[in-house]
């Protein structure tokens, strides 16, 4: 992986908390802390994976990147242009650069389009000035590269199959040739021999159009395959950056080694200890002071309950935050 | 002994006059104490065994041919008063999305306790007291004070141990679990199997686990059941049937999926889709997919034979060997 001196996509102090309302005039009853000051950043050409459980912030995460949400502080520079900062008309004309393909392909395409005609879209959006011809040409070029054939475009989303929706998501994605896409969970709906067909129809088309990744998963074992660098996030916040091939043998983080220990390998002769790990992910309502992963930690001490341990850099160029971490830091 | 044997169990239902049959020559046995794996992707049929067990699907309006013997008596020969005195006592059910399986305004100790006195003869004092002990042993914090408490209070993966609860409350001799931890985050996921497992251990439960995730089948059963398109493809002891897997589609799906140190590129996909009921192909099922395929798998339906390694295999790759 060769890596750009200048970032190409930089996140910095990066947070944004929900109003919960309820009661009578649906009042402010509290305040969700989603994404809690983070920092991170991509660089050209790597998949970069963020892992965590339900309600850590992933898609909060991917959704801020693009702007779709706007963050109460913080700032996303892509490509040396801080778009936080960008007009609408202007972060219109940046998303073409920047696309997501959505968890669920069943919801994520229009139910009374054609395949087709949710593939023109992104161009008539765009006002890409384009001839009938062209346009056509364009779309099955785009089901070509995803592997599905013209055929496919005069389908309705309910005439095909998981795969085939979640291929046809990735070509909406593809179709303004952006740099960078943010694929939120793209396999999570499928079978694994579907699942695995995604993953390497990702591979091949990353390779050939040198693309860049944002990969948010829950699977451990998924994200370790597919990714260079991994995220791992807990309640809003980075507890851990770790390259993906260091994942299996040693990371600092005790939640990370937890996320590892829970994984089921498929080889039944290495039956090791199932995770220890007790209790579920609080709720992000009023997370306790200090560390947020300290209620359920098996090296919690005095000090994780009161200070919330700071990102620090690791020898083998990772990042973690814990006080007490599982492997010595020089 | 084998306490729970399905022979050539097959599953029917009249859809617009035309008659499909999502499942079809399913045979295993299971004995007591034993953590039995049903494995395959969406669309194989594992729910449906599941159903035509417990005889929900004759309720759907689905026939079911083959015997089912527990206990050597035949569950599709009792009547559905009889079936009703089974279920829930000897043989129990637990459902694939805790979320929506709990009434949501009943507390959850009444919905456990409802189970036990449809069952057995017992006071409310002694029903409370017996479910608040089956809860804390399922490790429920505060048993107590959960009991009195509504679903939309607790978490998923409390959740999913009250209804656990509610299938063990009778102590059931065989525990059906239908994807138990689908709808769970993986920390969880992992507590409640570590749970499914001691229970199977410590109580003698047989449990049936039903699940997509091959990973979970490797690590908590004894034997695994391999299915695709509504049809066995394998089964077999654990170590058996992943140490050295004979079916293509079993060899396939284990290749699918990735592990930790893995390199990039190194996984392999198997092409096409899972057939849906009503477009099966003829002869075996998986011969579109197949790498291996030859003439006869065309045409001929393969049956599922003991071969050497101690696999039971429908695949006529094997069929050919045995004949010479």
């Amino acid at each position: 992986m060769t890596a750009n001196i200048r970032n190409f996509l930089d996140v910095k102090d990066l947070s944004v908390s929900f109003d919960i309302r309820g009661g009578l005039f649906l009042r402010s009853i509290g305040t969700i802390k989603a994404v809690d000051h983070i920092s991170f950043s991509v660089n050209k050409g790597e998949i970069l994976g963020v892992v965590g459980e339900s309600g850590c912030g992933k898609s909060t995460v991917a959704r801020l990147l693009l702007r779709l949400i706007k963050p109460d502080t913080g700032s996303v520079t892509f490509n040396d242009v801080d778009i936080l900062k960008m007009t609408k008309k202007e972060i219109r004309l940046q998303r073409r650069h920047m696309q997501m393909v959505f968890q669920d392909p069943y919801s994520a395409m229009d139910p009374r389009y054609t395949i087709f005609r949710s593939l023109c879209e992104p161009f008539q959006i765009q006002g890409v000035k384009l001839k009938k011809e062209e346009i056509r040409k364009k779309v099955d070029d785009l089901l070509e590269l995803v592997g599905l054939n013209s055929e496919h475009g005069f389908a309705y989303p309910h005439e095909l199959s998981g795969g085939q929706k979640q291929r046809a998501d990735i070509a909406r994605a593809l179709a303004l040739s952006p740099q960078f896409i943010i694929l939120d969970e793209p396999t999570a709906a499928l079978d694994v021999s579907v699942q695995a067909q995604i993953i390497k129809l990702l591979e091949g088309i990353r390779e050939r159009l040198n693309l860049t990744f944002l990969f948010i998963s829950h699977d451990l074992s998924l994200v370790s395959y597919f990714c260079h660098r991994v995220i791992v996030m807990y309640l809003g916040r980075i507890v851990e950056v770790i390259s993906a091939d260091l994942i299996g043998e040693s990371p600092y983080h005790p939640y990370t080694k937890a996320l590892i220990e829970s994984i089921f390998e498929t080889v039944p002769g290495q039956k090791k200890q199932l995770s220890t790990l007790e209790g579920e992910v609080p709720s992000p309502f009023n997370i306790p002071p200090g560390c947020s992963f300290a209620s359920r930690c098996n090296y919690a001490q005095a000090i994780c309950r009161k200070q919330t341990p700071v990102l620090k850099k690791t020898p083998d160029e990772g990042q973690m935050a814990c006080h007490f971490p599982l492997k010595s830091m020089n | 002994m084998s306490f729970l044997k399905v022979s050539d169990l097959k599953v029917e239902f009249q859809v617009d006059k035309k008659t499909i049959t999502p499942i079809e020559n399913i045979s295993f046995e299971m004995n007591e104490g034993e953590v039995l794996g049903m494995v395959g992707e969406t669309g194989s049929g594992k729910s449906l065994t599941a159903h035509a067990i417990i005889g929900l699907s004759s309720l759907v309006g689905g026939k079911i041919g083959g015997r089912i013997l527990f206990d050597n008596q035949d569950l599709l020969m009792l009547s559905e008063k009889n079936m009703q005195s089974i279920r829930g006592s000897q043989i129990a059910f637990i459902p694939q999305n805790p979320m929506t399986s709990l009434d949501p305004v009943y507390k959850v100790g009444d919905q456990i306790v409802e189970g036990l006195y449809k069952h057995t003869k017992i006071n409310k004092r002694k029903a409370k007291q017996q479910v608040i002990e089956l809860m804390g042993s399922l490790r429920i914090p505060k048993p107590e004070s959960v009991f009195q408490q509504y679903p939309h209070q607790l978490s998923g993966g409390l959740k999913q141990r009250i209804v656990i609860a509610m299938g063990l409350c009778n102590n059931p001799r065989l525990l059906i679990a239908d994807e138990p931890t689908t709808a769970l985050d993986v920390t969880v996921q992992a507590q409640i199997m570590r749970l499914f497992k001691e229970m199977a251990l410590e109580r003698g439960i047989g449990l049936f686990l039903i699940t997509h995730d091959l990973g979970v089948i490797a690590q908590v059963c004894d034997k695994v059941v391999v299915m695709y398109a509504g049809n066995m493809v394998e089964s077999g002891d654990i170590e058996t049937v992943f140490n050295t897997p004979k079916h293509p589609y079993t060899k396939a799906l284990l290749g699918c999926i990735p592990h930790l140190g893995m390199k990039q590129g190194t996984l392999s996909a198997i092409d096409g889709n899972v057939p849906s009921v009503g477009t099966y192909p003829s002869g075996c099922r998986y011969h579109p997919r197949c790498m291996h395929s030859f003439s006869p798998c065309q045409n001929n339906i393969p049956e599922l034979m003991q071969i050497e390694s101690g696999n039971r295999v429908a695949c006529h790759l094997f069929q050919e060997k045995n004949d010479c």
